[in-house]
């Protein structure tokens, strides 16, 4: 059978953080109108090249979906209802940062066919908020959550980001702790990327020091330890999931393999979508979205992989992920055994005590991990 | 075609000697559009500097030569022969050679600027070659134009007449008619009998793939013409004309002939610029001159450098890149040599750091090739105490210490010519780089000549750097190699994870040697990437440590999000990490960028 996971990219947001490189800014309301309509055109005008498809995930990311009126997003569901096969058991989330909904607006999203929240906090620290660009506190936090719980969602992650300016390790450890507390079913936990074209990334802004290497090593084994011992398993890099409720979206990302049982689609602004072997992405361009018909016009970096890319993301990815991957699943996919083609470097991570294999998988360790990047660059053809 | 026979009455062969940037090549191009060779939409920016190196970085690097014809205020056409000489001291046996191949010579001075350094070397060059040299005053529209006192600092420092020096802008072309004139009066025009035997002098050459060597000559006397059995008196080759020719704009015109006092080209169907060394005489095989031209020299290299292939394979291309370039410049030295971090390359000598920096943008840009290169060195003379000498090019091959009795470095003339608010801090860098003071003397009020004693190996990396920095600009700059002195010298060995580095040993002085271990090592630290274990940069002289710094382990290497969206963009970033991985060279365990190997060219940067 082939399953699908559907993306939904909102690029509005309040206000952009210091930190974001994603695609998202402020806009009016007219513009977003617009871009709901041109959005579900997508969904139709698609709606042919996955008719064979049953879906299995959907998720509405951003920017921020939460600031959208619920309406915006019943409207979108229902047009992936009525074109698209849509598994009874589907996995629906949705992006929300604190102070852009509240109790009615879970409300309607679990009527629209919403199950599942993530909740922005970053930091259980209002210093480090501040510092961030965000537009809420943790009080702010704390009653979205609350709310949310209230209204019925039963599936929640909380965002978090370590090793923010002026961040210490015992204020890492009190964030971690407090979001633990509230028992979510799910928490990522980001190091923070300090990416170029941000203010953060800004080498004239002037903002309060990173931690230190040592600190931020410290913070990212604390947030494991932590977290394992709340009740959490860490699942890949920064992600950690009470027992069933992982990401069951993202691991489509992450475990790449036999065909059409990770296919995912892209709807929206910037949006990238990958069948089979191939991958494309939508246009950054709001005007051309928004102008557009839905269909091939807005498509670019049209490209179908190689099988030694196929092979070197089923590697990269799947590695994130800390059962690792399946070598049944490789060999069903390629032909070719991995123990074959990756021979040496499997070899020489094994030796440094990086890598290991056992059941059938081949996995980082707990270092491992640690360097996933630099194991990684060895699993490129 | 042919040349109709010329009066050597109306021949003037000159050449234009000017500081840097003062105008030398602008005006040449006047010069050759003023007298009808080329109108100004034909010409290209400066017809004499052809390679693209040479217009880009404003310097002449080859010596060229251009003929062309004007009609004087007496009604007489004159033939001009202008040849433009390199501007350059790494060149300037090449210089000599092109100014002795002249009867004249126009001194370029900024009109805002003054003498410099340059200026004051090349006249003295061009007056020791006999050459009748008069001054134009050039750049006279800017607004800091300062003729008269210009004028007034030629006859105080040189002591030539200048209170009629034309008074000329090159680049808007004011006053060029007038040093056309100057040209007809000042310059003399050549002696020397065409019936004579065969003597000239070769200049410069160049390789045509097609017509073999093409040599650039001043015929002092006899003629030459196709068919003449021609001898190289140096080498001792001979070969058969097959052309003669003059200089036209960028390219070559046949004649008949070449007499005494004509300046041209001839081919022989010569294969290797080695047979046609510049300085060396050309003479009648059948009926040769009883001597050769004064002045003749083999040409050694000063400074040598290991150049390497970033990768490996391409050692063939390498290779073929340097013979094509040596068919040009017979200056260029190579032989191939092993080292343990490098793999194969070659030991390049060179006549100076610019040569050095040229060949290798020309093998990078003209025969895209990706290189490293070690850190240049000059030639030191190790005795050794079997009363061998050896001439060392590459410290790794230094005995050891018990087999030498002593070494010896070259040693130059310098001549800095500074502003008096930089005097102080000149002195300083020279003292800093192992000078010796020998003197300083005020050519006006507010400028000094400095003449310093300096070892080349301390003004080969960057003293022309600092020179500039510590003056604001201001200062300039000339040497030329006095000899060899003995001197305190030691080898610098740098370990990395306690493996000695070949390709990064240098030879130092022992006074020196403390301090640019240091820098070294910390240099090394920042190109070092950090590995999982802990690397240990060590300086040595003669097996002990004399500095040392660590690049810490790494602890952590994640990209803590991977999603849908930037799957391509992650996979570029670990395509990166892994080609910047190959470009590593292997050291034992530890993997070294090749960058690292220039780095101690850049020890002096803050």
């Amino acid at each position: 059978m082939k399953t699908l996971g559907v993306y939904i990219h909102i690029p509005f947001c309040v206000r952009k953080c210091v930190y974001c490189d994603f695609l998202s800014f402020p806009a009016e309301r007219e513009i977003q109108k617009r871009y709901i309509d041109a959005l579900k055109r997508e969904i139709e005008e698609n709606a042919v090249r996955y008719r064979d498809y049953t879906v299995k995930t959907i998720f509405f990311g951003g920017g921020t979906p939460s600031i959208l009126p619920e309406n915006d997003i019943k409207y979108i569901i229902n047009a992936l209802k009525v074109y698209y096969n849509i598994s009874p058991d589907a996995e629906v989330t949705l992006e929300a940062n604190p102070k852009t909904a509240g109790y009615e607006k879970f409300l309607a999203l679990i009527d629209a066919g919403v199950n599942r929240l993530s909740l922005g906090l970053q930091s259980a620290d209002n210093d480090e908020l501040k510092l961030l660009g965000r537009i809420h506190t943790y009080e702010d936090f704390l009653k979205s959550y609350e709310e949310a719980r209230k209204a019925g969602f039963g599936n929640i992650n909380i965002d978090l980001i370590s090793a923010v300016p002026s961040q210490t390790v015992k204020s890492w450890e009190n964030t971690l702790k407090k979001a633990a507390q509230l028992s979510p079913e799910h928490i990522s936990a980001y190091s923070l990327i300090v990416e170029e074209n941000t203010p953060l990334g800004d080498r004239s802004s002037d903002f309060p020091p990173l931690p230190d290497e040592e600190d931020e090593r410290l913070m990212y084994h604390r947030t494991k330890s932590i977290l394992e011992k709340e009740g959490y398993r860490r699942y890949e890099i920064s992600n950690y999931a009470k027992k069933g409720f992982e990401s069951r979206h993202n691991i489509i990302y992450w475990q790449r393999g036999a065909a059409h049982t990770h296919d995912y689609a892209g709807f929206g602004l910037g949006a990238s979508s990958t069948v089979g072997a191939s991958r494309w992405k939508n246009t950054n361009d709001i005007n051309k979205y928004i102008m557009s018909d839905g269909r091939d016009d807005i498509k670019e970096e049209y490209e179908t992989l190689p099988q030694d890319d196929l092979m070197e993301e089923f590697m990269f990815l799947g590695l994130r992920m800390t059962c690792g991957i399946s070598t049944d699943e490789f060999f069903q996919t390629f032909g070719k055994k991995a123990e074959d083609v990756y021979k040496d470097v499997l070899y020489k991570w094994t030796k440094q005590g990086f890598m290991e294999q056992s059941g059938g998988y081949i996995r980082l360790t707990d270092q491992g991990l640690d360097f996933a990047n630099m194991v990684f660059a060895d699993f490129i053809l | 075609m042919t040349m109709p026979q010329t009066d050597q009455s109306r021949i003037r062969n000159f050449c234009i000697v000017a500081h840097i940037d003062h105008g030398k090549s602008t005006l040449a191009d006047r010069i050759i559009e003023k007298t009808g060779l080329l109108t100004s939409r034909e010409m290209q920016e400066q017809v004499l500097d052809n390679m693209d190196l040479e217009r880009e970085r404003g310097i002449t690097i080859k010596a060229q030569a251009v003929r062309t014809v004007y009609k004087a205020n007496d009604g007489n056409e004159y033939i001009f022969n202008l040849i433009d000489t390199p501007g350059h001291v790494d060149f300037n046996y090449e210089v000599s050679r092109a100014l002795a191949a002249c009867d004249g010579a126009i001194l370029v001075v900024d009109a805002a600027q003054g003498i410099e350094a340059q200026t004051l070397a090349n006249v003295y060059l061009a007056l020791d070659h006999d050459l009748d040299v008069f001054p134009v005053i050039n750049k006279i529209d800017l607004p800091s134009a300062q003729p008269e006192r210009v004028k007034n600092e030629i006859e105080d420092v040189i002591g030539i007449e200048a209170q009629d020096a034309p008074l000329i802008s090159a680049k808007n072309g004011t006053g060029i008619e007038d040093v056309l004139e100057a040209i007809v009066h000042k310059i003399p025009a050549p002696k020397g009998n065409a019936d004579n035997p065969l003597q000239a002098l070769i200049f410069d050459s160049v390789y045509d793939s097609y017509k073999g060597v093409i040599v650039f000559c001043r015929v002092m006397e006899g003629r030459v013409a196709k068919g003449t059995k021609i001898k190289m008196i140096a080498t001792g080759a001979s070969f058969d004309v097959v052309e003669v020719g003059y200089f036209g704009a960028g390219q070559f015109i046949p004649c008949e002939e070449l007499s005494a006092g004509m300046v041209g080209y001839l081919t022989a169907s010569i294969k290797n610029v080695k047979d046609t060394t510049v300085g060396d005489t050309v003479t009648d095989a059948e009926r040769p001159c009883a001597s050769p031209l004064p002045g003749y020299k083999k040409v050694l290299p000063m400074v040598y450098c290991g150049v390497y292939p970033a990768d490996g394979a391409k050692y063939p291309d390498l290779r073929d890149a340097l013979e094509k370039l040596q068919l040009n410049d017979a200056s260029l030295f190579y032989e191939p040599e092993t080292s343990i971090a490098l793999g194969f390359g070659f030991r390049c000598g060179f006549l100076g750091l610019l040569h050095l920096e040229i060949i290798q943008e020309r093998l990078e840009r003209e025969y895209n090739l990706d290189l490293v290169t070690t850190a240049p060195g000059v030639v030191y003379k190790v005795h050794k105490t079997n009363g061998e000498v050896i001439e060392l090019t590459n410290p790794s091959n230094l005995p050891d210490p018990s087999e030498i009795e002593y070494m010896e470095e070259p040693v130059v003339n310098a001549e800095i010519m500074v502003t008096s608010e930089f005097i102080g801090s000149i002195m300083e860098l020279c003292q800093e780089r192992r000078g010796r003071y020998i003197s300083m003397e005020y050519v006006e009020e507010t400028r000094a000549v400095l003449k310093y004693e300096l070892p080349l190996n301390e003004i080969i990396y960057d003293f022309f750097d600092a020179l500039k920095s510590r003056s604001r600009g201001y200062a300039s700059f000339d040497y030329d190699i006095k000899g060899y002195e003995r001197s305190e010298l030691v080898k610098l060995d740098i370990l990395i994870n306690k493996e000695e580095v070949d390709a990064l040993s240098f030879i130092v002085h022992k006074e020196s040697a403390y301090e640019r271990g240091r820098k070294m090592c910390e240099k090394l630290k920042d190109e070092i990437p950090r590995h999982l274990f802990e690397i240990p940069i060590q300086a040595a002289v003669g097996g002990k440590v004399i500095a040392r710094e660590t690049v810490k382990a790494m602890r952590k290497d994640v990209l803590a999000k991977c999603y849908g969206g930037d799957i391509t963009r992650k996979k570029k970033l670990l395509e990166k990490q892994k080609e910047g991985k190959k470009r590593m060279r292997q050291i034992g365990s530890v993997e070294i960028p090749q960058k690292a190997f220039m780095s101690v060219l850049k020890l002096d940067d803050q």
